[in-house]
């Protein structure tokens, strides 16, 4: 199933506790899944049961940004969840930032 | 994206976590995203936020609920004049304007309370405002070498830019908390509050400076984190200083050599240049704390380049002059930002770097952003900020331009020509001067002159010295020479 993002879209995963919010997408629709599954786009929208697969689990952690090879997309992790990201079937990866010290 | 963004991840990261604390009761995430929506839904038909007034606990619920409903927010500045205060309130025709309970009657038109508004009686959430990253989201007037008021434009992209470039989403601790000391309508303030939020640490408001009571409230409150202008770092060094005077005095064992604020971790400077002095005392005062200074406009939503911790320490440490320079510098600039030295001056281009004013964008056709300051790169990459370039003169963090006080003077009848200079000043980063020559025949005292700026304009642009010449420096051309004007003061002037 293919999800048309934009900047800001909030992304639920449908099998696990991981929230996302899209910092990055193509104009285009994407088959984006979190934990294995297509995410809902509203908490309400949860269904029950389903479960993370197995390739697609290992825990998304907060605050962390993932992207794909292309750097097409970018989602980053708001409430962590054993579900990982991942874009037509390969997991996204962490996009590596520097440790800036508390400024303001 | 959109800082409306913000609200949705504060309510999905920091659902249960502390974030804001009034007097009745402390605001979690979940909480802060319900009133944010909830103030959104009183800003239909509204096209900007004004708030006038002092910090307030719960400041950031006018910015996110502007936000939410894809409306600009503008700080303006309460200790402006009524005058100065309602010309820039009215640029704004059609905002709701918001004030403390002090300023709220010395506005003249349609005015709302703070604590008021935020009753929000039986206001349903507004989730559907229309929004565009490319919208203005917060107003910040600078006032520039002219003197009139300039409103510099913060877009959603570039202060989410500066977030997602700089602070890594729900990094802190849930026992930190941030000490917001600066004014709402500086661009530092807006700053604390964006930043903290986004890291998901608790935001403490001091609603003014007051060094005591900055320290008191770090003790009270565990404050782990902190922001001060160079003015208030030097107030704070002071007041440590006289406290462990009068504890010496009256036992001799009990020396207080240090600020006792174990729960510092961090202190960020910035605004100005500081005094380096006063950074040396403060290293020594607050020796479990890292220290920060940042260097940033508001043209550029706040920070660029930052002096970590680590640097303040190897630049103390060091025998190397090159390395101990560094304590003085502005530090590394980020690296989502890109920095040109041209001709001495500054140039900055990045996602954040705004460059825009009410009036239209001043960035060139490859982005770049000219900051008017001057500087300059060592070989390991710490940028040195040499000062303005202009003459505006910062001092406690308010830039103020010497045309506006050469004016007041030039009016006094027996004033044939004035000079306004700013001389560096450990406390204030730089300090008022008026260099004044009298016509033939006439007289009148330091104090009268002072008197009569005081009256026309404020205290804070009232020169601290009255200096008499019988001429001042020209050019050939008949340009005021203000270089050397400021190099022929004396000590103590200068």
């Amino acid at each position: 199933m293919s999800l048309m993002l934009k900047p800001g879209t909030r992304l639920f995963s449908a099998v696990c506790s991981t929230e996302m919010i899209v910092v990055k997408a193509p104009g285009i629709p994407v088959d984006l899944t979190i934990g294995g599954s297509a995410p809902v786009l509203a908490a309400a929208d949860r269904p029950s049961g389903g479960a993370v697969v197995p390739g697609y689990d290992g825990g998304a952690a907060m605050g962390k940004r993932y992207v794909d090879a292309d750097n097409a997309i970018e989602v980053l992790c708001t409430k962590p969840g054993d579900g990982l990201p991942a874009l037509d079937g390969t997991l996204l990866q962490i996009k590596d930032a520097k440790a800036m010290p508390a400024s303001d | 994206m959109h800082l409306a963004s913000l609200v949705d991840m504060v309510e999905s990261g920091f659902e249960d976590r502390v974030l804001l604390v009034t007097a009745d009761d402390p605001v979690t995430g979940r909480q802060l995203g319900q009133l944010a929506r909830r103030g959104a839904s009183t800003l239909r038909g509204y096209d900007a936020v004004v708030y006038a007034g002092e910090n307030h606990p719960l400041l950031p619920v006018a910015l996110l609920a502007a936000a939410c409903a894809g409306v600009p927010f503008v700080p303006v500045n309460y200790r402006l004049e009524d005058a100065q205060l309602n010309g820039l309130i009215a640029r704004h025709a059609n905002a709701l304007v918001l004030a403390d309970d002090k300023t709220v009657e010395r506005i003249v038109g349609s005015v709302t309370a703070f604590d008021e508004w935020l009753a929000f009686p039986g206001e349903a959430p507004f989730n559907d405002a229309p929004l565009n990253e490319d919208d203005v989201a917060v107003v910040l007037y600078t006032s520039g070498t002219t003197a009139e008021p300039k409103a510099a434009l913060l877009r959603h992209r570039h202060l989410m830019a500066y977030l997602l470039g700089s602070v890594e989403f729900g990094s802190a601790d849930e026992d930190e908390a941030m000490l917001v000391a600066v004014p709402p309508y500086h661009i530092a303030g807006i700053a604390n509050m964006l930043s903290n939020l986004f890291a998901g640490r608790r935001l403490v408001y001091l609603r003014s400076f007051e060094p005591q009571l900055w320290l008191d409230t770090v003790r009270a409150e565990r404050i782990t984190n902190a922001m001060v202008v160079p003015t208030m770092l030097s107030r704070i060094v002071d007041v440590v200083n006289d406290t462990a005077l009068n504890d010496t005095a009256l036992n001799d064992t009990a020396l207080n050599d240090t600020a006792g604020v174990p729960s510092l971790r961090t202190l960020s400077y910035g605004g100005a240049k500081v005094s380096e002095r006063v950074l040396i005392e403060a290293l020594r005062l607050f020796p479990d704390t890292g220290f920060v200074n940042a260097y940033g406009l508001t043209e550029t939503a706040s920070t660029i380049a930052v002096l970590g911790p680590e640097d303040h320490r190897a630049a103390v440490e060091s025998a190397d002059p090159g390395v101990r320079r560094r304590l003085s510098s502005a530090g590394q600039v980020l690296p989502t930002v890109e920095i040109e030295i041209r001709d001495g001056i500054i140039f900055l281009r990045g996602e954040q770097v705004a460059g825009e004013y009410a009036t239209g964008s001043v960035l060139d056709s490859d982005g770049w952003f000219c900051t008017r300051d001057s500087g300059w790169v060592d070989a390991g990459g710490y940028l040195f900020i040499d000062g303005r370039d202009d003459d505006t003169i910062i001092r406690g963090g308010e830039n103020i331009a010497p045309a506006e006080i050469e004016q007041v003077l030039l009016a006094h009848l027996a004033v044939a020509e004035a000079c306004v200079v700013g001389p560096p000043d450990d406390e204030w980063g730089q300090r008022i001067v008026a260099v004044v020559v009298l016509r033939d025949g006439a007289s009148v005292t330091a104090d009268e002159l002072r008197d009569r700026v005081r009256a026309e304009l404020r205290s804070s642009k009232t020169p601290e010295e009255i200096v008499f010449r019988s001429e001042l420096p020209h050019t050939e051309t008949g340009k005021l020479l203000r270089r050397i004007v400021l190099q022929q003061l004396e000590p103590p002037f200068r």
